[in-house]
């Protein structure tokens, strides 16, 4: 049987020529990803935001009544929710913040979902509630925190672990590298406004650890062959080591996103910001190990003598005795 | 590397077969058989978000245990030197923020004054610190205030009972199995499984149930009282809304009622006049003769029944109630009557309740996202399958048995440590096959280019292993550090997907590395190829 070769064998794209240009554009692209951030903002969902959450399935009906929905909970005078299909056509998702007239009570947000809830089982006589979420100010404020604290304790506990097991240069292109990955998806939730939930969280965690997942290979080689290739000079050297990983790089992305590409498209709808942030980090993060971790090596200047073991003071004396030089 | 004594591959078969029998009863109940009682049943738990139900955040406000702490010590203190012999009168009383302050009226009872309230307070925390410290300023003024680690101490023992209290409601209620932990100072978790009503379950556990009887004062202004403006003594407290005089307030006496903490019963029934819901209480012994005084006492004159703050109702005493039962009415309906038993049966929550975060799931939803999430992880499976085969040939086939053990390994042993399993730890599945697979495609991708580089086929296999293991551990070990801080941080669901993440970690290495090269050490060993076909 022949077997299936998704890179060609002899592959040597010179992907280090395009380091400053690419590098230019990432550098923008971070720049721009925290302006979008800080101008636009992230579209919190309930559980950063506080607020309500109401997912219901209107049984006996085809379409899920869309409008009259928006008019009966905005009509309840707590603010104007964000209403949208979820999931088939007659399931809806209704999310509202919360007025800040009662930020100060604390059961506020659970009490006003409650009434919405018993207004719309009254007003329509399908509605069949599948979820209900309600997070007061101060829980939501806590999240937020705990996300944050999460995401920077994530990157620097890796950041060390790899400057520990390889040498400083390769944990601080880890870090670079990571910090790319969680803009762009910090980014493009800005751009497009999707929801970003505690799932989201759980995503980006998951972004960082198949980046890095990904970084390492790269650094491993790079490692291994600065070891074998002593004279190499080093933008050569590290095109070898990504090019000798890409046939894995490749495969590996492939069969991650057939995994989750199903996820995608059959699985539950509300899996599918989750689902969708990590499947767009598989390509961030492919491209980061390659074109964010590698070249920074340069700039940091590892050479081949970055892995040199330094003599020890016993194989001097050893040598010393022997009469060698 | 690749040398596996016999000893060596029983051992690692023996590992396989206890985590996958581990995983055999959650599969016979997920697929909707039954296990056999007589068997042991490590079983994984569903979360909320897959079997429906309710987690309910309840959150209490310190400042209402240092409120009543303060009350207590006032009534205490009157009480003490109201007995004393001489007796010690006092006056300016008054309690602001933590501290309770009053004069005596005789300066040179200090010294007994004091002897007199030292003994209300008692030791907290672990220096030797007292919960009240007491100050005498300008000769006369005894100044009470509640220390740091005595409200601490109390707020804690407060948050105790009440989670023993949430406990019995909804023990009563009949819920099947029902979590209820403490969280941080202040709060309480709540989870039920499958529940069909919350509204029932928050209504009831947002009733404090703090019953109080209380003398009315009959000879406050009712402009007085439209006014806010209470009697010295006194306090106004509004009738409940489903009273009969809902809207209105009356004024009554602020100390020396009786709580209703000391029940023994309390249950719902109809008033056999009218014919309206009611609740039937019992006093304990001691409670029944302090009823008995009030009501001997004060023949003639109407007493309050106040509930939470509310009067329910307040009727005349007609005679003594010596036999310490009662009957409270208020505007019931069946159910409030009952909800209010339950409540008054399982005591006073010490403290207020307020929900600061409910999530529930109906459970169509939790049916629906299992059926999607297993069809959605097995087309992604078979699609993985099929493009390791694809790609390595017999080397994608081991790769494919090890993923299968993988999968059922994971769920063994989430059984084994009861975990549980929820929607977002359904796509920490499906990235943990991906990251598995990773594993054999490092070493394989490994392999081929060894070969190509001219080794024989037992070193190729050899080195592949040996090299692709050192990036494989390393890749483990930072993912290891990313799931366990998404534990530490995360919260309900999201918890579940760093479980499923991290156990997927080992069981990945277990069997993505060293099942696989047991079986190619077997097939080399056999077969003995001069070429591979990787």
């Amino acid at each position: 049987m022949r077997l299936l070769k998704l890179v060609p064998e002899d592959t040597n794209i010179h992907f280090l020529k395009w380091r400053v240009p690419f590098y230019v554009i990432s550098v923008l692209l971070i720049a721009a990803s925290w302006a979008l951030v800080l101008t636009k903002g992230l579209n919190y969902g309930v559980d950063f935001a506080g607020g309500l959450e109401i997912q219901a399935t209107f049984t006996k009906s085809e379409e899920a009544p869309i409008a009259a929905l928006r008019d009966q909970v905005g009509g309840l005078g707590y603010g104007d929710p964000v209403i949208q299909r979820f999931g088939d056509e007659n399931q809806v998702s209704i999310r509202m913040r919360l007025p800040d007239d009662v930020s100060g009570d604390k059961a506020a947000a659970d009490r006003i979902s409650d009434q919405v809830i018993s207004d719309l089982e009254a007003k329509f006589p399908d509605f069949r509630l599948d979820f209900k979420g309600s997070v007061s100010g101060k829980v939501s404020g806590e999240f937020r925190t705990k996300a944050v604290y999460a995401l920077l304790a994530a990157m620097l506990a890796i950041a060390l672990y790899i400057w520990v097991r390889f040498e400083w240069q390769f944990g601080v292109g880890a870090l670079f590298a990571l910090f790319h990955d969680v803009s762009l998806t910090l980014g493009m939730f800005a751009l497009f406004q999707m929801e970003f939930s505690l799932q989201i969280i759980a995503a980006i965690l998951a972004i960082i650890g198949y980046s890095l997942n990904d970084t390492i290979v790269v650094y491993d080689r790079i490692r291994e062959n600065l070891k074998k290739y002593r004279k190499m000079g080093i933008v050569e050297l590290l095109d070898l080591s990504v090019n000798e990983t890409l046939a894995r790089t490749v495969m590996t992305s492939l069969t991650l996103l057939v995994a989750l590409i199903p996820l995608l498209i059959f699985g539950p709808a509300s899996l599918f910001g989750l689902t969708a942030a990590i499947t767009l980090g598989i390509f961030v993060g492919t491209y980061s190990s390659i074109y964010m971790a590698a070249p920074i090596l340069i700039w940091l200047g590892v050479t081949s003598h970055s892995f040199v073991p330094t003599e020890s003071v016993a194989d001097k004396q050893d040598r010393k005795a022997r009469g060698e030089a | 590397m690749l040398d596996f004594p016999p000893w060596k591959r029983i051992f690692l078969w023996l590992i396989t077969l206890v985590a996958i029998l581990a995983m055999l009863p959650s599969a016979v109940s997920l697929s909707g058989g039954k296990w056999p009682e007589s068997l042991p049943d490590p079983e994984i738990n569903l979360g909320l978000d897959l079997a429906g139900g309710s987690h309910i955040l309840l959150e209490a406000d310190p400042a209402q245990v240092a409120h009543q702490r303060l009350e207590t010590m006032e009534e205490s203190v009157r009480a003490v030197l109201r007995d004393a012999d001489p007796r010690i009168r006092i006056g300016d009383i008054s309690t602001a923020d933590d501290k309770l302050s009053f004069l005596l009226d005789d300066p040179s009872q200090v010294d007994a004054a004091r002897d007199l309230i030292e003994p209300l307070t008692t030791g907290a925390g672990l220096t030797g610190q007292r919960d009240w410290t007491i100050e005498v300023v300008d000769g006369s003024r005894f100044i009470l205030t509640q220390s740091r680690a005595g409200l601490d101490l109390a707020v804690n023992q407060a948050m105790d009972s009440a989670a023993e209290v949430v406990r019995k409601r909804i023990d009563a209620l009949g819920t099947r199995e029902p979590t209820i932990i403490r969280q941080g100072d202040e709060r309480i978790v709540v989870q039920v499984p499958g529940l069909q009503d919350p509204q029932q379950l928050k209504d009831l556990l947002g009733q404090t149930a703090k019953l109080e009887f209380k003398l009315v004062d009959q000879t406050a202004l009712q402009s007085d009282i439209e006014q806010g403006i209470a009697p010295p003594g006194k306090e106004i407290v509004p009738y409940a809304a489903t009273s009969r005089f809902a809207g209105s307030s009356i004024v009554v006496d602020r100390l020396g009622g009786i709580r209703g903490d000391s029940l023994t019963n309390a249950q719902q029934s109809f008033d056999p006049q009218t014919n309206e819901p009611v609740v039937n209480i019992t006093f304990d012994p001691q409670g029944g003769a302090r009823f008995a005084r009030l009501t001997s006492e004060n023949v003639g004159k109407p007493f309050a029944i106040i509930l939470d703050g509310e009067v329910l109702s307040a009727p005349n005493i007609n005679e003594a109630i010596l036999g310490g039962t009662a009957r409270i009415s208020g505007g019931f309906t069946v159910e409030t009557a009952n909800q209010l038993a339950i409540a008054l049966r399982s005591g006073a929550l010490p403290v207020d309740l307020a929900v600061v975060e409910e999530r529930t799931v109906g459970p169509d939803l939790g049916a629906d996202s299992i059926r999607k999430g297993i069809i959605a992880m097995s087309i992604g499976s078979l699609l993985v399958v099929a493009l390791m085969i694809l790609s390595y040939g017999r080397f994608g086939i081991y790769a494919t048995i090890a993923l299968v053990l993988n999968v059922l390994m994971i769920l063994g042993i989430m059984s084994i440590m009861g975990t549980t399993l929820t929607l977002p730890g359904i796509a920490g599945f499906v990235l943990t096959i991906g990251a598995a697979v990773d594993a054999n495609v490092l070493i394989n991708e490994r392999i081929r280019e060894e070969r190509k580089r001219g080794r024989r086929v037992i070193a190729a296999v050899e080195n592949g292993y040996k090299e692709a293991s050192r990036a494989i551990y390393d890749a483990n070990i930072t993912n290891f550090i990313a799931g366990v801080l998404l534990f530490l941080f995360g919260s309900g669901p999201v918890r579940g997907f760093a479980v499923v993440l991290i156990i997927g970690l080992f069981t990945s290495v277990f069997t993505a590395v060293t099942m696989t090269r047991m079986w190619v050490a077997g097939w080399l060993r056999k077969a003995r190829p001069t070429d591979l076909n990787v």
